[in-house]
């Protein structure tokens, strides 16, 4: 994030606790404006928490909230220059759509509606279904209502919490365009809160992974897949081998790591355990698809230089673009590995024995006294 | 200033405290003044306080045998109310027929329509059949109007039931009866019991019907407070009104606290 | 990767023939279950329906007997000599609806709304009532409106009986038996009739919506108007004919806390049918007081429907 671009939303020091239960612990935040900022992370993560914070739904237990350079901490509602995308959408199931659209250009005392109401609706596609009630219309349409509604009133910033979260796959995907299109349409300010690391992914320009009512780390979507900060962001965002090992060396740019009796080294600039020094635990992390797999009769062709791992394939998932291995080593009990189908893939079954190497420009370090399994599995719902 | 702010910040949980305190201030002054040692017979200035009527709750003549004939129609009303009302929730929930909605308003009206009404074209019915009034009429009249609450229960909760469950529980071996009886009726059960609750309320508290379907020698409890009305109240029907409502608080509690029990072990 | 995948085949079950009717047994087993239910509800709800319309057309007296004469005089002697009766079930009834409402609909919305997790209690305190007999607790009314009691005296020092006295509800500084102790009475009875339909109305809106309203620049009391009450309006309806309707025909508030001057038609039709016996004019009057809630139900639900239910 660029220091220079103005601050749409700016967060100081903000926290929330419900009597014991801490939901968001203090902290610091800054939306640049018109971007579209997606706050990611597990249910109970705090997110839906900053969001209502943000909104005016929820009092902060400390801190400030600015829109712009103003401090609107104190305002209610329905006087911040703000408007949400509820999770379930929240339709006036008594009104019909373009009285649902109306509602808050009514409430701020504009008389002539219609041209507006009419606009937005056009905006989403809706037009011809302006005076049915939201009972009559499909998720998909009562989820552009619910849009239409927001943006209608030109807010500074546009919050949308878990938007998309009651559609289908399909329809989710086609929305997610949809909700990108029309933000670089108007211009507003969005932050988003979702589950779906591939939804924020896919629309937001910074992601703020949050866990734990902390915010994890924060960059653009390729940032942080490429080096997280933590095993909570490589495993929730996609999915990685973390393996255990220690630093056995440094040679000029690089680390070279000892796990058990594999040698792997790293760039240092992708270390991000506090301590570079001998001896020092870490976890050695690579994504799944950067990783070659090849028979260990054919262990000659891996390239020189290349990290390497030998072990024996448990089991393998052909799905289409890719086959999925799942390979035991020494090292590591389960690495996964994701393989294009472009080669044949002659004699890895199950059982046989392999060598596992990659560049290790893509290896990355982390601070080796966390859990591993951080953000994976259940957690991660 | 800041007593104005609180004011204005909760307007709806002051009048909802005056509201209840409306509900609840008579059950108040009954509980009170079943503590009383009036002079004469009318139990309505505060002499002096006395658990004499709590030791002898049957202390007044026939109040004890009311209250038994009370119970015993409420009994008896509840249970064939109760048959009769789910029979008929089921065939109105489950299954599409023609006069369904005939049925449906005949089940209505006697819900929509003033209990005077009833009692009088009821106690016609039997003057005109020549049949004595007594027990066996007012158990009639209860079972009639009692009827109509049970099937409105039970039809809520079987309507809100997810009716593949049936279904599933025939795809996993069970028979209809079985299923019926495994799956249908536990889940039934809460409707049928809050219809059965309603009705033994609604029966043991009525006044108007019963008056009109009543002989002299059948006094139910309500029967009993109207005449000692006209005469003076003994101190012993502040006893039996409070100890009832201290009885059912008591059950609905342990009611709810079994439920919620029963609900955190399952979670 | 998948935003490429073609889409579904459309579900095969939609073009499935319904399921076979179902056979000759099962097709009964409604009525079998609706018999014993429907039958006693013939007898002993609609068939003396049909003989009070026969009584209500009777002459004769208690004495000797009544006869069917098609005398329908029965009907316009009832209206002229109890018209007062039938004005004041309709006036107390309605007075104590729109009471019970205004009374109501805070403690509702305080259980639906902000009791949290003593919504059961509070729920169980609006039923508790009931668990004592309903004469009783009227009686208890009786007590505390009584003269020289400090309600009496409280009202009294802050001058309140003056305006209802200007207003024809009291007079001479008492409140028992006094139009307004008879209206307090049916009030308080069917207070939990109106609470429990506003409340389960109450209860089913999404409180999203509220935040939703507010987030779309509406005060506090716009969320109301345009959004929670709008939305309770089906409950509003509901406990307001669960209150009027009994109401109209009580007798045992205006017996118990009025005087003579505040008996209701309730009070008419017992006395005639239970004490004079004239059977025929109580039928009459029965039947009179059906037919004006009937109209008034009617016209109320039609004005009610008009407005935006949902």
């Amino acid at each position: 994030m660029s220091a220079e671009q103005a601050a749409g939303v700016t967060l100081t020091g903000i926290s929330k606790t419900f009597g014991d239960f801490t939901a968001v612990q203090p902290m610091d935040l800054s939306i640049p404006q018109g971007s579209f900022f997606a706050l990611l992370g597990a249910s109970g993560c705090g997110k839906t928490t900053t969001l209502r914070m943000i909104a005016g739904l929820e009092q902060p237990t400390a801190g400030r909230v600015m829109l712009g350079d103003r401090d609107v901490t104190s305002l209610p509602p329905h006087r911040r220059p703000v408007n949400t995308v509820f999770q379930s959408y929240a339709l006036f199931p008594h009104l019909s759509v373009q009285d649902n659209v109306a509602f808050g250009l009514r409430r701020r005392g504009k008389k002539q509606v219609h041209k507006e109401v009419e606009d937005v609706l056009e905006l989403v596609e809706l037009g011809p279904l302006a005076r049915r009630k939201p009972a009559q219309l499909s998720g998909g349409q009562q989820q552009r209502v619910a849009l239409a509604r927001a943006i209608v009133n030109r807010p500074e910033v546009l919050l949308l919490d878990e938007p998309l979260g009651a559609l289908d796959l399909k329809l989710r995907r086609q929305m997610q365009l949809e909700l990108k299109r029309i933000q670089t349409e108007v211009g507003i300010t969005f932050v988003h809160v979702t589950h779906d690391q591939e939804e924020a992914m896919t629309m937001a320009d910074t992601i703020a992974v949050m866990n734990h009512g902390r915010v994890e780390q924060l960059g653009a979507p390729a940032e942080l897949y490429e080096s997280p900060g933590s095993a909570f962001v490589a495993n929730f965002l996609g999915q990685s081998n973390l393996i255990a090992a220690e630093i056995s060396a440094a040679e000029g740019d690089e680390l070279v790591l000892r796990a058990g009796d594999t040698k792997l080294t790293l760039p240092r600039d992708r270390m991000r355990a506090t301590s570079a020094a001998s001896g020092t635990k870490v976890l050695a992390g690579i994504r799944p698809e950067k990783i070659a797999i090849r028979s260990r009769s054919d262990e000659a062709a891996v390239p020189e230089g290349h990290n390497r791992l030998t072990g024996t394939i448990k089991d393998a998932s052909f799905t289409g673009v890719s086959t999925q291995y799942v390979v035991a080593s020494p090292w590591c009990p389960e690495l996964a590995v994701f393989a294009q189908n472009v080669e044949s893939a002659a004699g890895l079954t199950p059982g046989a024995e392999v060598v596992l190497h990659w560049n290790p420009a893509h290896t990355f370090g982390l601070d080796g006294d966390q859990d591993a399994d951080a953000g994976t599995g259940e957690d991660a719902l | 200033m800041r007593v104005l702010t609180f004011v204005r910040r909760n307007l709806v949980v002051i009048a909802g405290t005056l509201a209840l305190g409306y509900l609840l201030l008579p059950n108040l002054v009954v509980l009170l003044y079943s503590f009383n040692k009036p002079v004469s017979r009318y139990n309505n200035t505060w002499q002096e306080f006395s658990t004499e009527a709590w030791s002898d709750p049957c202390g007044a003549p026939g109040i004890c045998d009311s209250v038994g004939l009370s119970l015993q129609i409420g009994l008896l009303s509840t249970l064939a109310a109760t048959a009769l009302g789910t029979l008929a929730a089921f065939a109105l929930a489950r299954h599409r027929f023609r006069g369904r909605a005939g049925v449906n308003s005949l089940i209505f009206l006697p819900m929509a329509m003033p209990e005077v009404v009833m009692a009088a074209s009821l106690g016609t019915l039997f003057l005109n059949m020549r049949i004595e009034f007594g027990f066996t009429t007012i158990l009639i009249a209860h079972i009639m109007f009692c009827l109509s609450f049970v099937v409105v229960a039970v039809k809520a909760r079987l309507a809100g039931m997810d009716p593949k469950l049936e279904e599933a529980a025939r795809d996993l071996y069970a028979g209809p009866l079985q299923a019926f009886v495994r799956v249908t009726l536990p889940l039934a059960l809460p409707g049928i019991a809050a219809g059965a609750m309603l009705s033994f309320a609604l029966s043991l508290d009525d006044v108007i019907i019963t008056q009109f379907n009543s002989g002299p020698s059948t006094i139910t409890f309500p029967m009993f407070v109207w005449g000692a009305s006209l005469k003076g109240v003994p101190v012993q029907v502040n006893v039996i009104g409070s100890a009832m409502f201290f009885i059912a608080v008591l059950l609905v509690m342990a009611g709810q606290l079994l439920g919620n029990g029963r609900a955190r072990r399952k979670s | 990767m998948t935003a490429l995948a073609p889409p579904p085949p459309a579900a095969p079950e939609a073009d499935a023939p319904p399921p076979p009717p179902p056979g000759g047994r099962r097709k009964l087993t409604p009525y079998w279950l609706l018999l014993p239910a429907i039958l006693w509800l013939l007898v002993f709800f609609a068939v003396p329906m049909f003989f009070q319309a026969s009584t209500s057309v009777q002459s004769g007296s208690s004495g000797e007997g009544y006869e069917l004469t098609w005398h329908w005089a029965n009907y316009t002697d009832a209206m002229s000599e109890y018209a007062e009766h039938f004005g004041r079930s309709i006036m107390y009834a309605a007075a104590a609806t729109l009471l019970c409402l205004v009374i109501g609909y805070p403690l509702a919305y305080m259980i639906a709304f902000r009791a949290g997790r003593w919504r059961n209690v509070l729920l169980v305190m609006v039923i508790a009532p009931f668990f004592t007999s309903f004469l009783i607790r009227t009686l208890a009314w009786k007590h505390i409106l009584s003269d020289g009691g400090p309600l009496v005296g409280a009202l009294d020092a802050l001058h309140l009986l003056d305006v209802t006295a200007t207003l024809g509800m009291t007079e001479d500084d008492r409140l028992l038996a006094t139009p307004l102790a008879v209206i307090c009475g049916l009030t308080y009875n069917f207070l939990p009739f109106m609470i429990l339909p506003l409340y389960s109305s109450l209860e089913r809106i999404n409180p999203a919506l509220h935040e939703a309203a507010q987030d779309l620049y509406a005060k506090p009391a716009t969320v109301f108007r345009k959004v929670t009450f709008p939305l309770s309006l089906p409950g509003v309806v509901a406990g307001t004919l669960l209150t009027f309707i009994p109401a109209s025909g009580d007798y045992i508030n205006a017996k118990l806390l009025g005087s003579p001057g505040e008996q209701m038609i309730g009070n008419a039709i017992q006395r005639q049918f239970l004490n004079v016996r004239d059977y025929p004019t109580a039928a009459a009057m029965s039947f009179l007081l059906m037919a004006a809630i009937l109209i008034i139900v009617t016209v109320y639900i039609r004005r009610a429907g008009t407005e935006e239910l949902v």
